[in-house]
């Protein structure tokens, strides 16, 4: 077990200048076998395994990454965590997600800075009022906190929204998830690699696979940039290049991968205290701990694996920010970057079993993954463990779009997919 | 962000065009007679490459025209462009 984080670790640390902290994680070779092994080490993959270790006993696991753990899209995203879904199953799931949020810095001993701020989203037509209304019922009876505001409310709650009806698209209203909000992307990762790696679990990063060894219907390992790694169970939790590694398996995905893009400020004052979402004009902004603007994007319609995107969908956002913000005009934006998302024709993810036995994918996330990592980490590591998904994830299996039974979060989500 | 030759008006900026996904897929000759894998086969399974990738751009403020292209989707590089009902160029 690893040294535990208190203030009395931070005291005794302070008198040695900080120079005897302990490594967090190990940096260990592959060995020649594991009972399961996660290609990717994101947020997704780290959770994975590490609720394998810890709730199905699984110890001789192993994370392969191709890169450094948590610098995929993991690092890109903005933060934001909230479970207002429409549909019974996506309230499911992504509370489920939520309540381990709650308690997740106590449980991994990292404080992951989860900070439940509330996610304000806006209407600026008819249709928008009417579907977050719906969207509000619809959440209360699934038991998921959310109110609607009107206008007035929507001021109160975040004076700095220009709410006068003369602009182009005004706020004629909005929702709010009080127990949403954001955390510390970059602290998940480490939190649920430091957890996965005191239990036993390898994690192995510079390791990108390169193939996956099947015998006739199962899988038999992976042949990767440091050798062959014999096992009988693969999770695979690549994101955007989830078709890349389905491609290697003979597989065929139902995804399009495409870049997002995001952008920070530079930091200033505490100016936004909680996070606002606008679905028509594809505006949302919240502000960083260090006092950022984070501001997200939207995608480019055309698939591309460069991390970058194209620079109108930049402008159109910022076009809508500084709408709905008139305060922002003089603010300069330090850094944009992209990262590639798996995009589903339903906007819903894939957390299920594959025709090839011992073969998992947790995948489809498209342009909202990162507030689910814990409860898409719990379900996925129940269904390699048991070779069944958990009632949590059932209907998000890769059947639904042979069956029909889609879960259809397009456009009805909280923001535009 | 690149900038998009269009086989009717010529290089244009990549914003007046809008993606069409994956080309050459063919529309199914005899509906009624597809198995429900076939049709999640045809509806949604795609090839999603990184790398070379046929897909279909249409000119959508301009000629408004479809046409097909040939572009490497790790770098954005556009290999080739040609004609809808033309073959598409062997790799």
């Amino acid at each position: 077990m690893r040294n535990k984080y208190s203030i009395f670790s931070l005291i005794k640390n302070a008198l040695s200048y900080h120079e005897n902290w302990q490594r967090a994680w190990k940096d260990p070779s592959p060995k020649k076998e594991y009972d399961a092994i996660i290609v990717g080490g994101g947020g997704h993959g780290l959770a994975t395994a590490y609720y394998l270790a810890k709730k199905h006993n699984m110890n001789n696991i192993a994370v392969v990454e191709k890169g450094w753990i948590g610098g995929g899209n993991t690092g890109r995203n903005t933060t934001i965590i909230r479970s207002n879904y429409l549909w019974d199953a996506s309230a499911g799931l992504y509370d489920h997600a939520l309540k381990i949020w709650e308690g997740l810095s106590q449980e991994l001993n990292y404080n992951v800075m989860f900070s439940q701020r509330g996610v304000m989203n806006l209407a600026h037509n008819l249709q928008d009022v009417r579907d977050l209304k719906r969207r509000t019922h619809a959440n209360r009876l699934n038991g998921i906190d959310a109110v609607y505001l009107s206008t007035e409310e929507v001021k109160k709650f975040c004076p700095i929204i220009n709410t006068s009806p003369d602009i182009r698209y005004p706020v004629l209203g909005g929702t709010l998830q009080r127990r949403a909000g954001t955390a510390r992307h970059d602290a998940v990762a480490w939190g649920y690699a430091r957890g996965a790696d005191s239990m036993g679990v390898d994690i192995i990063q510079n390791c990108e696979v390169k193939g996956i060894k099947r015998n006739g219907d199962s899988v038999e390992g992976i042949e990767t940039t440091k050798g062959f790694i014999k096992t009988k169970k693969i999770g695979v939790v690549a994101a955007g290049h989830s078709s890349v590694i389905a491609n290697m398996a003979g597989l065929r995905l139902p995804l399009e991968s495409k870049p997002l893009q995001a952008l920070v400020s530079e930091p200033v004052k505490p100016i936004i205290d909680t996070v606002v979402m606008s679905n028509a004009v594809h505006a949302y902004v919240s502000q960083s701990d260090k006092g950022e603007l984070v501001i997200g994007a939207g995608t480019d319609d055309y698939v591309s694996y460069t991390q970058k995107g194209s620079h109108q969908i930049v402008e159109g956002t910022l076009n809508a920010i500084l709408e709905l913000y008139p305060i922002f005009s003089r603010m300069r934006m330090l850094r944009q970057w992209g990262g590639i998302v798996d995009i589903c024709p339903d906007a819903s993810p894939i957390l299920s079993k594959t025709s090839i036995k011992g073969l998992y994918f947790n995948c489809g996330w498209g342009t909202g993954g990162f507030k689910a990592t814990p409860g898409s980490g719990d379900l996925f590591a129940h269904t390699i463990a048991n070779d069944e998904p958990h009632k949590l994830n059932a209907a998000f299996n890769l059947n639904r779009f042979v069956s029909g039974d889609l879960v259809d979060e397009h456009g009805a989500a909280a923001v535009a997919h | 962000m690149f900038l998009i030759n269009c086989p009717y008006c010529g290089e244009r900026d990549q914003q007046e065009f809008k993606a069409g996904g994956e080309a050459h897929i063919e529309r199914p000759k005899q509906p009624t007679e597809l198995s429900d894998d076939e049709w999640a086969e045809y509806l949604f399974m795609r090839k999603n490459i990184k790398g070379i990738q046929f897909e279909r751009w249409n000119h959508a403020h301009g000629c408004r025209k479809w046409f097909n292209m040939v572009r490497d989707t790790s770098n954005d590089e556009i290999k080739a462009i040609y004609k809808m009902g033309e073959k598409p160029p062997s790799q």
